[in-house]
């Protein structure tokens, strides 16, 4: 215990390796990470977290690199968590995406880590988010986090991201389909890579019109409750929101909502969709308006309060699966009988039905 | 019944027969392979160049499509250039080993830089800290050069130099020493590697993103075409791609692609082919497998010339012809027995001549442990000298044509390399294969294979994984020492105190104006570089225009 | 959870030649361990940032181009300073006899020259982590 205090006290102070072996602690699923988490808990939720998500090679890390860069111009510390997968038969891992960060290696105001996903996908926004308090707690005005897209982790990272960026390139051709099919509601700020190839202007229609055309339907995405409170906002106080606790530098959500966030849909002025920013990560072309977009979201979630509100959400969430997992590992650690397989047994032996096995599962559970 | 359907009759027997023996002593393994890994037969016949016709696709020495030979005479009329790859420490110093190198018969001479030099940084720069005049000669000035070249005549000899993101930069200093020395740089001989390409996937000394650096590379071209007619402005590197673990088909082609794509750049730039494509020179590498290897070099001059003749319409027989220079496989050196890379050395040699190579470097036995002493280059030296006096595979033009195994392999590797050009093409080219990380992943996975063969035992290399001796450590091992960094910051600094800095800044600054519209820049760098701006003052003003080029790792 | 093995493969100095370097990652990779790869050019400092962020147990360097007399003992030094001293740190590269035993002295716990199988080093790593649990 009184280790796990040190090392939190570290932590906050803004120790790189105290920080470092938290999160490999983090990482392990180690018990001991408890006490330390749990005295950090009091200085958790300043940072804004960021997720980059997108397809393999997108330029995500090209894109994180290039934002880092522009955070530090602008005096915020950055913290970024970089996930690849580990492979399925070794269990071991090339983390790649560090090679194109590593100019910022000697930078203390940014700390970057490599994760591994260890084959548990569910364990992984455990990892990342527990790790991500972490980083807050140590101090960093942003977390970023980039993740591979691929089905299951674009959703994941909505659980634990206040800013999702969404990146899409040119030339994938059914990429473009994958966002349809489910990932759209949840980007907060959509950005095509790789606009130095051929393609890319269709590409920034395409979301745009997709964007248009859920919000026409009436779709439930993760931004038309905010741009609805942020208008409201703006009728309210005459376009002079105040800016709550947000950081000394970032535009007040009226000036970043007036500049940047979203874009009316056409024939609908009371409608809008995301920003869709078109960037060259390679040369930086496009991340200042980036950069800038991703602050104004910011800025309007601490406006309208929707900052805690998803926060609760999210919180609320993840409560849930933890709990579950907590329920499981009582079951599956207590030294109880009624083993998962056991039962699995039982019922296709059609001894018990599977109803049957849960209430055994049930009652072991309040036994305990 | 013709000769065809006789010798398949008569080659069935023979299987039937072998199969029988070998129920009874089995073969020393179940398939064999070439040292790239591609299967190889028990007995090749003259069934296996059934659809091969000798004047199309052999024809003879000196025409089209070359195979047999870039010249009617070929050894007969003289031997290669024998050209050992030299140059350490400080200017001084590698001065006296090619005066050396002269004295003992070494017909050209071959400088290797330092890193620094090679990545643009003056030797003062603090990433060059522990790397000056390390793995080559430090240049940080024209001034070096000068004492480089002291007492070499640039008229008498041909000189390589392997330089390529700042080739400009060295290529400008060599034509101001010969100014000085007195000779026009029309009389001026030698080659340039200036092979970008190859460093984004297998050698590492790039500086510029792609764009600016072919930028370049065309820029010399135009400029030797009219002022240095004699000079090679292009050496298209295979060696370094199978030395990051291609295959041989895969060195061929990954060469020739590149090849294509300085050809297009230059054409895009509007010179026309038969102007610089006399000047493209290749180098390639040269490993164990002598049938495969020499079969390797004569597939490469004909997928050369068939590229040239039919892709980019070339009319000169020069523009067609694919000659090269070979180095010994480094990689296929053992730190283990060192003497036993003699041996390798020798065969590999053997290939490149029976290959018809135009210069060859042959590597020394020490260089899997340090940079080679006088006596191990001497006898690197001999062997080539050996080859050529002693052993008689010079006396007549590639003697392994109509080997039933050696046409056979030409054909195998003609079609493997032609395949790989054809993928390229559909991504775009070369350049743009490389940005994807195609040609990097493609020799990666061979260089992994490999390593795996070796340590299962599968492949052997004697006195590594087979054969092994306990054995003391080497001696009298050439080191560099430390001090030369030291040195070299002193000179800079005098240099810097002692030259007309009013005329470099002059310089640097007319340089940056070219480089950012579309001047060619070799008269500009040839300025700063007469008013003694050093190399990594030139480089930064290029960085500062170009950017820098980031490393496309593939895993 | 089982405790992986990190590893940071770096190439410091200038020298492009990654073959080794980059076959070794593969071959940790192969082996279970989490190989944080930092490509070309890598200054010590660089690498001693990445070390202490990425949390590692091991730092693997190879060098071929002659400067490891340098720049090991770099990389050794301002990991002491940062007082890290349960990292085991190991090189390969052309590196002449003579040097090991400074390289050695300096605190490069393995040293490996061309021709060592991936699979010594693997087990060297193995047997040689100065933390467990
Ligand atoms: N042409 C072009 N290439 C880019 C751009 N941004 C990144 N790239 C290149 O795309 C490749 C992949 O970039 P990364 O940043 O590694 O992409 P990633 O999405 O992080 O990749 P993973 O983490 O492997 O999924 C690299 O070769 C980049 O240089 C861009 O704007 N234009
Ligand atoms: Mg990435």
């Amino acid at each position: 215990m009184e280790e796990s205090a040190a090392s939190s006290d570290l932590v906050r102070s803004g120790d790189i390796r105290a920080t470092a072996r938290l999160i490999s602690m983090v990482e392990r699923e180690d018990p001991s990470r408890l006490a330390a988490l749990k005295a950090l808990h009091a200085y958790v939720g300043n940072a804004h977290v960021v997720g980059i998500t997108g397809p393999p090679g997108a330029g995500k890390s090209t894109l994180t690199d290039k934002i880092v860069s522009r955070l530090r111009e602008q005096g915020r510390r950055v913290a970024v968590l970089a996930v690849d997968p580990s492979s399925p038969f070794t269990g071991g891992a090339i983390l790649g995406d560090r090679i194109r960060m590593q100019r910022h290696a000697t930078d203390d105001g940014v700390f970057i880590r490599s994760l591994a996903t260890r084959g548990h996908l569910g364990g992984l926004s455990r990892a990342v988010s527990e790790a991500s308090r972490v980083l807050d707690a140590a101090g960093y005005d942003f977390v970023i986090i980039e993740t591979v897209g691929v089905g299951q982790s674009e959703v994941d990272i909505v659980r634990i991201a206040d800013t999702v960026v969404l990146v899409s390139v040119p030339g994938l051709g059914d990429d473009i389909q994958a966002i349809k099919a489910g990932v759209m509601e949840i980007g907060d700020v959509f950005c095509v890579n790789k606009a130095d190839k051929d393609g890319a202007e269709r590409v920034v229609r395409e979301i745009r019109s997709m964007l248009e055309t859920a919000v026409l339907n009436g779709a439930t995405t993760r931004f038309t409750p905010l741009y609805e409170a942020r208008a409201a906002l703006t009728r309210l106080d005459g376009g002079r929101a105040s800016g709550g606790d947000r950081a000394p530098g970032a535009p007040s959500a009226a000036e970043g909502a007036a500049h940047h966030l979203a874009a009316a849909v056409p024939g609908h002025p009371n409608l809008e969709i995301p920003p869709v920013v078109a960037t060259v990560a390679e040369s930086g072309q496009g991340i200042h308006d980036l950069v800038d977009e991703i602050l104004s979201h910011e800025a309007s979630l601490v406006a309208t309060g929707f900052l805690r509100s998803r926060r609760e959400e999210n919180l609320a969430w993840e409560l849930g699966r933890g709990a579950a997992e907590r329920v499981l590992s009582a079951l599956e650690h207590d030294g109880r009988k009624e083993s998962m397989s056991d039962l699995a047994r039982a019922v296709l032996d059609k001894k018990i039905d599977y109803y049957d096995a849960l209430e055994t599962l049930e009652r072991a559970l309040t036994r305990s | 019944m013709n000769d065809n359907d006789a010798i398949k009759k008569g080659l069935e027997a023979y299987e039937a027969g072998a199969e029988k023996s070998i129920s009874k002593f089995p073969e020393r393994k179940p398939a064999f392979a070439t040292g790239s890994n591609s299967p190889v037969k028990r007995l090749y016949t003259p069934l296996d160049g059934a659809a091969r016709d000798y004047l199309r696709d052999v024809s003879f020495p000196g025409e089209y499509p070359y195979t047999r030979g870039v010249q009617n005479t070929m050894y007969r009329g003289r031997f290669w250039t024998m050209r050992q790859y030299a140059g350490f420490s400080t200017a001084e110093e590698s001065n006296k080993r090619y005066k050396f190198l002269l004295a003992q018969g070494t017909t050209g001479l071959s400088v290797a830089f330092d890193l620094p030099t090679q990545i643009g940084y003056d030797s003062d720069h603090a990433l060059s800290q522990g790397e000056v005049g390390k793995v080559g000669v430090a240049i940080d000035s024209l001034a070096d050069m000068e004492i480089l070249f002291d007492g070499i005549p640039l008229d008498k000899v041909s000189t390589s130099m392997t330089i390529n993101a700042p080739a400009s930069v060295l290529l400008a200093m060599y034509i101001a020493v010969a100014e000085k020395q007195g000779v026009s740089p029309d009389r001026l001989e030698g080659t340039i590697q200036n092979d970008i390409l190859k460093e984004y996937v297998a050698r590492g000394t790039y500086i510029f993103p792609p764009e600016p650096s072919m930028r370049l590379i065309t820029d010399i071209f135009a400029y030797c075409s009219r002022n240095v007619p004699n000079w090679n402005t292009i050496s298209i590197s295979g060696y370094h791609i199978r030395e990051a673990g291609s295959t041989a088909s895969q060195e061929v082609a990954f060469t020739i692609a590149d090849g294509i794509a300085y050809v297009d750049a230059a054409v895009k730039a509007g010179l026309d082919v038969d102007a610089f494509a006399p000047r493209l020179s290749f180098f390639f590498n040269a490993h164990n497998d002598l049938f495969e290897e020499v079969a390797k070099f004569r597939a490469a001059r004909r997928v050369w010339a068939k590229v040239m003749k039919e892709r980019f319409g070339a009319k000169s027989a020069k523009s067609m012809s694919l000659r090269f220079h070979t180095q010994t496989g480094g990689s296929t050196l053992t730190a283990q027995q060192p003497d036993n890379n003699i041996v390798r050395v020798a065969i590999q040699a053997l290939a490149a001549v029976l290959g018809g190579t135009q210069s060859l470097h042959t590597n020394s036995k020490d260089e899997a442990l340090a940079l080679p002493t006088e006596d191990s280059v001497r006898i690197a030296l001999r062997t080539q000298q050996i080859i050529a006096y002693e052993s008689g595979a010079t006396e007549t033009i590639d003697p392994l044509a109509g080997s039933y195994y050696v046409e056979s392999m030409t054909d195998r590797i003609q079609a493997e390399a032609e395949a790989y050009i054809k993928t390229i093409d559909d991504m775009g080219g070369a350049v743009k294969a490389i940005e994807r990380g195609y040609v990097q992943q493609e020799i990666q996975d061979a260089a992994y294979s490999y390593q795996m063969d070796i340590e299962s035992g599968e492949r052997v290399v004697v006195g590594m994984n087979k054969f092994q001796v306990k054995e003391a450590p080497p001696k009298g091992l050439l080191r560099v020492d430390p001090i030369v960094g030291e040195q070299q910051s002193a000179k800079l600094a005098a240099l810097r105190a002692k030259r007309d800095n009013a005329r470099v800044d002059a310089g640097l600054a007319a340089l940056k104006k070219a480089a950012e519209g579309d001047d060619n820049l070799m008269p500009h760098i040839l300025e700063a570089v007469r008013a003694y701006a050093t190399l990594g003052e030139i480089c930064d003003v290029l960085r500062a225009v170009f950017g820098e080029y980031q490393q496309k790792v593939i895993l | 959870m089982e405790r992986k093995i990190r590893v940071l493969v770096a190439k410091p100095g200038l020298d492009g030649h990654d073959r080794g370097a980059k076959v070794i990652a593969r071959a940790l990779r192969d082996a279970g361990m989490e190989v944080i790869y930092t490509g070309l050019r890598q200054t010590p400092e660089q690498i001693v940032s990445a070390a202490v962020q990425e949390d590692v147990d091991v730092v693997a360097m190879s060098i071929l181009s002659g400067a490891h007399n340098h720049l090991f003992p770099r990389v050794m030094d301002l990991l002491r300073e940062k007082g890290v001293d349960d990292v085991l740190v190991i090189g390969g590269g052309v590196i002449p006899d003579d040097d090991i035993p400074g390289l050695k002295a300096a605190g490069i716990a393995g040293v490996f020259t061309p021709g060592t199988p991936t699979t010594e080093t693997i087990e060297f790593i193995k047997n040689n982590l100065k933390r467990g649990d």
